[in-house]
């Protein structure tokens, strides 16, 4: 009997649960192809690296579900609490039939069951289909093997799914419970009968709090995107706080404003329906404003992750090609005893560790190049740009520009010799000429205003003059970013041999095909660790990277960041649509006499749609604009955090995230609205 | 000619074999300028009939002539607009907008009309001063009286100068003095801005300041009295008589 009463229930008010089960479904969907990646990927041919990439993406997965769980329980008790004041008057009715509270809290109970049964069955079908999808995607990134792959199910995600969603579920059971067991007869029943009175805030002290809220805003904005030579943790928590707490008092007051601007607008605010329609929107903004500043907040938390996370990734990859030219690149240098300084490395020769175990590294290569760098006593990025750096680096948003940092020469046969060898452009010097190359980002620019009046340099006993009032953009070595701070190219002639500092080799194998190159690597990296570990000399730092191996770094960060910037950003944005596609349907259902009475009026149905569709449209753009609004703001900033790692632009990953958001809060939009057009039009 | 003629109405509900006639064969018809008083028990058919002319409702048979205009073969946009352009309601809730005040809700009558704004403020503030709610136009429903808010609700019903105002139980959520003090509105309506009023009541005080009075029973017309030249005093005692006659639960009513 409770059973079927709770089904019926369920199917009465299946339009407010349409939405709640669909989030339900799309969370456990989520969860469950996150958790199995692991069992997901088994059966697809992996290296070494790329199997440890998968188990650190599958533990990070399984921390930060910790997480989604809670966001995903905090939304189900928000959207069941919100649900069951819907039905006040329903367990009202209940209780003047004479049904006591337990048997309300069990009908509840087993509402909830069904939902929960039926949520986990229906999400985790879609996973266990998606999650293929996922393999190919994985397998894709990895350019991996799939010949071998099986559709797969993962028990162990299964497990961990129902006992999360179970955890919360029961949660709720408890909280439902616990609300009836408390609830009186008497409110129930009123609660029924919507007060007609309506939340009006005056609006000139509306107008003046916005007014406020925006200058604060505006300020913590300027803290953090524009003045951050200046910004400290202190700083930046405060322009945290204030952001947050003027987001609230901005929906706070928003509507108001709006209200009153429009308002003031008369041709506009008295055409057709518009009176009605920003009356709606300002009653439903006013009434969901904590719920809008946290939507606000996880939307733009979204944003920043998604676009840092596609950004990250395509820079990694993209770096690698541009910046890794040849496939092995080494340097060695001795611990320099009489110098003053600590961490002073120079002189030694890679030639000379291999020839005390008899053996050649120019056996392993075929083309290459080996040089040094060379100093004359200590040359810093302070020294070189003397009084003038804080002018010099005052535009730049990079954080090497805030760095000091030591510049080295090189020698003009060995630059061209290493520019021989990546396929890039070589260069001329004349007697007595220098040039300086670099690649980090927002060190050419630098380089270039402190080339504009071609100063001289004097180092070696020597005084130089720049060939070229442009910084080359390049780097000697190769590395998975764009990293050089600088160098120095100087004549032949003008270094000799005293001055040596680091020690490189920079080469390719002599293979052309992928696997001969992997092969060739492991002979040459073995020869590298075996000769250097057995060097004789105390004091020396050695450093190896290969191109092969930078292009699974590149591959695997990238795909962790992705992955886990993806789950966050999906759980986030499901939230959001959620909170509000269950708001902006109840209100319309509130709503239906105000329609009922339009239509006595005679307005036609093309206008009612209109207004229903910029009610919604207001609604869930509002906290998107100013999320959006906070993101730009978070990625100026983040752009200077990330300038280290990131030479890529910005575009692609912002039109991929807004693909995302597109395709997610969209689609709770365009649910939200047609749902609400459903609901309006019902009864006539 | 007539301003609304009904010929042969009839409203049928349910089917074949649970029939409900709602109306059944009811022909009237209306001038202009008359401020005519619908009466009959619950279930007796009025607010049926009066939704069939209101377009709310359609007609199982016959037609209802508005002017030149057969409503009932309205559909649609021209339905709407016909709605929007012809008719002035009046409801026993109200029927107001609660997030707007009552200028907007005025005002809103208009704007759906899409009249420009300077004409649409005039036309707010002028019958606004003639059903005395001036004072209140900035007010919001629920910071009003009963009598107030239907008072807004008349104004927004004739403020678009309908030609025809139709009101259903418009006493019917009111206290004794609000509903004296409307219905003296309505009163000045038909006789100063010569608006055609058909009020649906089954209250026989409310009913005494029309000018005609219909009787509905079992969905019949069953009688209609003219006030003429008697005062309301006399006309309310012969309502009280054919209320009287008609018996049963319409005496309750009272």
């Amino acid at each position: 009997m409770l059973f079927k009463i709770s089904l019926s229930n369920i199917r009465k008010s299946i339009k407010d649960y349409a939405v709640y089960f669909f989030t339900l479904v799309l969370g456990v969907a989520i969860f469950y192809v996150f958790n199995a990646i692991e069992t997901q990927t088994a059966f697809i041919k992996m290296n070494e690296t790329q199997r440890e990439i998968i188990n650190i993406l599958t533990q990070a997965v399984s921390g930060v579900s910790v997480f989604v769980a809670i966001v995903l329980g905090l939304l189900i008790v928000y959207a069941s609490r919100f649900l069951m004041k819907r039905r006040n008057k329903e367990f009202a009715l209940y209780m003047m039939l004479g049904m006591s509270k337990w048997r309300i809290s069990a009908l509840l109970l087993c509402e909830t069951v069904i939902i929960g049964i039926g949520s986990l069955v229906v999400g985790i079908l879609i996973g266990t289909g998606l999650s293929q999808v996922m393999s190919a995607v994985v397998a894709n990134m990895f350019e991996a093997d799939m010949n071998d792959y099986r559709f797969t199910v993962s028990a162990s995600a299964i497990t961990k799914t129902i006992i999360y969603f179970g955890i919360m579920y029961v949660v709720v059971m408890l909280r439902s419970g616990v609300v009836i067991s408390k609830c009186r007869l008497i409110t129930l029943m009123n609660s029924g009968r919507r007060s007609e009175k309506i939340t009006m805030k005056n609006p000139w002290l509306c107008v003046i709090v916005f007014l406020i809220s925006a200058a604060v805003l505006g300020w913590a904005y300027y803290m953090v995107g524009w003045d951050y030579a200046h910004l400290n943790s202190k700083k930046m928590l405060l322009a945290i706080a204030l952001g947050a707490v003027s987001t609230f008092f901005i929906f706070w007051s928003v509507a108001g404003m709006l209200l009153r601007v429009i308002m003031s607008a008369k041709g506009i605010y008295h055409r057709g329906l518009n009176s009605f329609t920003f009356r709606q929107i300002s009653s439903k903004v006013n009434t969901t404003v904590a719920s809008m500043t946290v939507i606000c907040l996880m939307l733009f938390v979204t944003i920043c992750t998604l676009s840092t996370a596609f950004t990250i990734r395509n820079s990694l990859n993209k770096g690698v090609e541009d910046n890794f030219p040849a496939d092995f690149y080494g340097y060695f240098a001795l611990y320099l005893h009489d110098s003053d300084d600590l961490d002073r490395y120079g002189t030694g020769d890679i030639d000379d560790v291999y020839a005390q175990q008899n053996m050649s590294i120019y056996d392993d290569f075929g083309e290459c190049c080996h040089f040094h760098d060379y100093a004359d006593g200590r040359l810093t990025l302070d020294d070189l740009l003397g009084d003038r750096r804080e002018e010099m680096t005052a535009d730049s948003v990079s954080v090497y520009a805030m760095m000091d940092f030591d510049i080295s020469f090189l020698k003009l046969s060995d630059y061209n010799a290493l520019m021989k060898l990546y396929g890039m452009k070589q260069i001329e010097l004349a007697d007595g000429e220098y040039a300086i190359c670099a690649n980090a980002s927002g060190m050419p620019e630098i380089y270039d205003k402190f080339l504009e009046d071609s100063p001289e340099i004097t180092s070696f006993g020597k005084s130089f003059k720049p060939s070229s009032k442009k910084c080359i953009r390049n780097s000697f070595y190769p590395d998975m970013q764009p990293s050089n701070t600088g160098a120095i190219i100087v004549p032949d002639s003008a270094v000799s041999e005293e001055y040596r500092g680091i020690d490189y080799f920079v080469g390719n194998y002599s293979a052309t095909d992928k696997k001969g190159k992997e092969a060739a690597e492991k002979t040459a990296r073995e020869n590298w660790d075996y000769t250097m570990r057995l060097y004789q000399g105390d004091g020396y730092m050695r450093h190896l990277e290969t191109r092969i191996e930078a292009a699974n770094d590149a591959v695997g960060i990238g795909a962790i960041v992705t992955f886990l910037g993806i789950y966050i950003g999906f759980i986030f944005l499901v939230s959001c649509g959620a909170i509000l596609a269950l708001k902006e349907l109840s209100e319309s259902a509130d709503s239906l006499p105000r329609y009922t009475m339009l239509r006595k009026l005679g307005v036609e149905e093309k206008e009612i749609t209109k207004s229903i569709f910029r009610q919604s449209g207001i609604f869930f753009l509002l906290p998107l604009l100013l999320a959006c609004l906070h993101s730009y703001v978070g990625m100026r900033f983040g752009k200077v955090g990330l300038s280290m790692i990131v030479g890529s632009g910005y575009t692609k990953p912002i039109l991929f995230t807004a693909g995302v958001l597109i395709m997610i809060y969209g689609g709770y939009f365009l649910l939200t609205f047609l749902g609400s057009k459903a609901i309006v039009k019902e009864q006539k | 000619m007539s301003l609304l003629r009904l010929n042969n109405i009839e409203k049928y509900y349910g089917n074949r074999s649970n029939l409900t006639k709602a109306v059944d064969d009811i022909s009237f018809s209306v001038e202009k300028g008359e401020f005519t008083a619908i009466m009959g028990a619950s279930g007796s058919g009025k607010t049926t009939l009066l939704n069939c002319i209101s377009t709310i409702d359609r007609v199982t048979a016959g037609h209802i002539f508005l002017e030149d205009t057969d409503i009932t073969t309205l559909k649609g946009k021209a339905l709407n607009k016909f709605r929007r352009e012809k008719l002035g309601f009046i409801f026993q809730d109200f029927n107001l907008m609660d997030t707007l005040t009552a200028y907007e809700n005025i005002a809103l009558a208009l704007s759906i009309q899409k009249r420009p704004a300077n004409e649409i403020d005039k036309a707010v503030k002028t019958v606004a001063e003639q059903l005395g709610i001036t004072d209140v136009l900035s007010k919001y429903p629920y910071q009003m009286s009963g009598g107030q808010k239907q008072r807004v609700a008349s104004a927004r019903a004739i403020v678009t100068e309908p030609k025809l105002v139709l009101a259903d139980e418009p006493t019917g959520a009111l206290d004794s003095k609000s509903s004296k003090m409307l219905l003296e509105r309505f009163n000045y309506l038909n006789k100063e801005q010569n608006a055609t009023i058909i009020m649906v009541t089954h209250d026989s005080f409310t009913a005494s300041y029309a000018s005609r009075v219909l009787f509905i029973k079992d969905g019949k017309l069953f009688n209609e009295i003219i006030r003429g030249e008697s005062s309301r005093k006399e006309f309310f005692d012969k309502i009280i008589n054919v209320v009287t006659l008609l018996g049963g639960d319409m005496s309750d009513a009272l």
